[in-house]
């Protein structure tokens, strides 16, 4: 044995004081492997038995499968639709249809929902003590019911015991409400009103980018442009400006009782107004909940260090609080969002002819192929939401706060 | 003060001679108009506000308390004497229809048996939920466990138990929906823990699987996933098994809550100190003991305030089970609204009133609870 082999053995123990070599068993890695094949292979026996019986089960029952079915025509009638639909179409265009309905009401009851819930949010943080306690007796009452009841009350127990046709409630603005919904004049555009149109999509566009210059500016100097000012009047003023000049028109038709029902006015089913009307007031009493805990993650040092910066209310909540509340505020207001677009599946229980009603509900009914619409509904809801979540993961890098 | 500055250099210019006038009490800082002041009337806009809020309670109250109960109807035999122009809530509706909206059409000489079986959870739930009793795992094994078996046993009755058969089909009402709440917490608890671990596992395959299938039934709306189990889940089996309606939705029910509770879960796992982990890697504890021993027992008392939430929302989402053909106590308020003799145009909302209210009652005991537990678990250690 050398000196050198020597210092070795000091240094480190004697290989045969050591713990023998460990046994393949005790490997962390190879176990892992071990644990994941084991999971592999019970997934894939679980997939290829469900796809064993499946297969024979349609079989057996003459279940036609494939999506072949989507360009069958439909032969049933949707009761509301934004495009062109009729027994003639495919099950394709039925789906569109769906689709679109879904959208069109969580896209309104999003919008709403936003203004009342930040309304009844701030409004449960006021120093006045009733309007506090009043919000806070919404926010309790309606978070704690479920939300199909409250559609199926606002549907079967109100809507449905409205007066009829005959003895319709006059509304301003020349609207009518009844059990059938509620019906309000029609606008009528000229040919050429579409560039008023147009007009006013170049004017949001511009006032994005003054907004955005506005806020470069006062980053740069201190002093802030304008820029409320300067985009109401790109905003109302240049759609005006394209109106008297082309000189396109804008005419209402005003809803008139002719035989037993309204013509002449645009019909919004009550069903529609019973799920959005649902929806908004369930999910903004979850927003609430959302603007008030986001105002309180602000710390009060916050807004004192702004007060002693002299800066005036306005521009203590424009600039300091609301920036780092909407930082708390965001993920979770957009959970709600998701929420309130998947809440609109309940539609099918009060005939509101939805995704579900139309593709899970009819469809499946009239072709049977229920793998494939169950397969196309569950993707467009997971697509929705895998989107709203890729951009939650985007804002939420955008505005984590930047720590020096 | 012209006497002053003439007069001998003795007397200072600074100095009164004369008392000053006594100052006007300071505004009360305490008592009733203090308060009313300081909360309800401290500056123009807010006093108006106070003003209108009022009358708006004012005439929302009235116009409850005159319905339910001013203007409500309370005797009555069948739905014609709820035909009265102008009148409330209908009562004898639901004095007549109460078993129904209970117990759906369970047999009346066998209430007794839900209703034990109502009492042990109740029971059994004050011992688990109250935080100074001990021996919480006796009664989390009882609860979690042994509950579940007895509670079926007790409600389906049939073979050893010598009770008289009540099949599934039969069961409704109020009591249905605890069923349906109670299964799908409890049978989706060990799942969503086991999905939790399985997000939070090294290993990839394991990891993307629990993703992919969390992800997969957040995704999508609940009643799709009750549509898949009552249409999709007799193909999935093999020809011959056959599963009754409830059984299908109380699949579909836990895979979804299994879902939500593993992301609850995955927040207290997370939550617990990574030193946590260390030390129990140091005592030369293994990957189950240190989980069972160290970690979930700390991360799953941090999480009780989000498994009650989850709790509550399942317990709101079961109404949708009324969709796929069951008679919960929404279905049984729904189908008795159009039974024979009880028309009258206030009898939809009679029904909806008095579901609404139980409803309340249970989501808000649990979010009270909810709330509670988070003071008590709060250790004030939060920055």
């Amino acid at each position: 044995m050398t000196s050198e082999d020597m210092s070795k053995n000091n240094a480190a123990p004697n290989p045969k004081d050591a713990p023998a070599k460990a046994s393949l068993i005790y490997d962390p890695k190879i176990r892992a492997w071990f644990y994941q094949i084991l999971l592999l292979g019970g997934v894939l026996w679980f997939f290829s038995s469900i796809w064993g019986n499946l297969t024979a089960n349609m079989a057996r029952q003459n279940i036609r499968t494939g999506f072949g079915f989507l360009d069958n025509t439909s032969s049933f009638e949707i009761g509301f639709k934004l495009i062109e639909y009729d027994r003639s179409s495919t099950f394709g265009d039925a789906l569109l249809v769906g689709f679109l309905n879904t959208m069109l009401v969580s896209v309104t009851g999003i919008f709403i929902a936003t203004l009342l819930g930040f309304t009844i949010g701030i409004a449960r943080l006021s120093s006045n003590w009733i309007i506090a306690r009043l919000a806070t007796v919404y926010i309790e009452i309606m978070r704690n019911i479920p939300l199909l009841l409250q559609m199926v009350f606002w549907y079967f127990g109100v809507l449905a015991v409205m007066p009829g046709v005959k003895q319709s409630i006059e509304l301003p603005l020349y609207s009518v409400f009844n059990n059938r919904g509620l019906v309000t004049p029609a606008p009528q555009y000229s040919d050429n009103f579409s560039l008023v149109w147009i007009a006013l999509v170049v004017a949001l566009i511009v006032a994005f980018f003054v907004t955005r210059w506005a806020q470069k500016r006062q980053d740069e100097t201190g002093k802030r442009p304008p820029a409320a000012l300067i985009n109401t009047g790109i905003i109302v003023g240049l759609p005006a400006i394209v109106w008297l000049a082309i000189g396109a028109t804008l005419t209402f038709t005003i809803p008139v009782l002719r035989g037993f029902n309204y013509v002449d006015g645009i019909h919004i089913p009550p069903e529609f107004i019973a799920l959005l009307w649902a929806l908004i007031l369930y999910t903004a009493a979850f927003i609430a909940e959302i603007v008030r805990a986001g105002i309180l993650a602000v710390p009060t040092g916050q807004g004192e260090a702004a007060k002693s910066l002299g800066l005036s209310e306005k521009h203590r909540l424009r600039q300091v609080i609301i920036p780092q509340a909407m930082r708390v505020i965001v993920p979770p207001l957009t959970s709600q969002y998701l929420n309130l677009t998947k809440n609109s599946s309940l539609a099918v229980v009060i005939g509101y002819p939805d995704l579900v009603s139309v593709f899970m509900g009819t469809t499946l009914n009239q072709t049977g192929q229920a793998v494939e619409v169950v397969a196309i509904t569950m993707t467009i809801y997971l697509a929705l939401s895998l989107g709203t979540s890729a951009f939650m993961n985007w804002f939420n890098a955008r505005i984590a706060l930047t720590e020096r | 003060m012209a006497k002053t500055t003439s007069n001998s250099s003795n007397s200072v210019s600074v100095v009164r001679s004369e008392m000053a006038p006594d100052m006007p009490p300071p505004i009360r800082t305490d008592g009733i108009v203090a308060w009313l002041r300081s909360n309800l009337f401290n500056s123009v806009s807010n006093s108006i506000l106070t003003i209108l809020s009022v009358l708006m309670i004012y005439y929302a109250l009235s116009a409850l308390i005159g319905y339910v109960v001013a203007d409500a109807i309370w005797q009555g035999t069948t739905g014609t004497d709820c035909r009265v122009e102008g009148s409330g809530m209908c009562w004898p509706y639901i004095f007549n229809k109460l078993d129904f909206f209970i117990y759906g059409f369970y047999p009346d000489t066998e209430y007794w048996r839900p209703n034990i079986a109502f009492a042990i959870g109740a029971v059994l739930l004050f011992l688990l939920a109250t935080p100074r009793i001990p021996g919480k795992m006796i009664w989390g094994f009882l609860f979690l466990i042994v509950y579940p078996v007895v509670t079926f046993f007790l409600i389906n009755g049939g073979g050893f138990t010598g009770l008289v058969e009540v099949p599934t089909e039969k069961w409704g009402g109020l009591m249905l929906t605890l069923v349906v709440a109670v299964t799908g917490i409890v049978a989706s608890f060990p799942l969503g823990i086991l999905l939790a671990l399985g997000r939070r596992s090294k290993m990839p395959m394991m990891r993307s699987v629990c993703v992919v299938f969390i992800e997969l039934w957040r995704g999508v709306p609940l009643i799709t996933v009750l549509f898949m189990a009552s249409v999709m889940l007799p193909l999935f089996l093999p020809e011959g098994t056959n599963f009754d309606k409830l059984v299908r939705a109380l699949v579909g029910v836990t895979l979804f809550t299994a879902a939500y509770t593993a992301e609850v879960v995955r927040g207290g796992l997370q939550a617990v100190d990574k030193g946590q982990y260390e030390a129990a890697d140091a005592l030369g504890l293994n990957y189950a003991q240190a989980t069972t021993l160290i970690i979930l027992p700390q991360a799953l008392k941090m999480v009780i305030p989000g498994i009650v939430n989850n709790s509550i929302s399942l317990f709101k989402d079961t109404t949708l089970v009324s969709i796929v053909g069951l008679v919960d106590i929404l279905g049984a308020v729904r189908a008795a609204s159009a039974s024979q003799g009880w028309t009258a145009p206030t009898i939809p909302i009679t029904g909806y009133f008095f579901a609404a209210a139980v409803f309340w009652v249970f989501t808000f005991a649990m979010s009270r609870y909810s709330q509670y537990m988070e003071r008590q678990l709060d250790t004030g250690h939060k920055s």
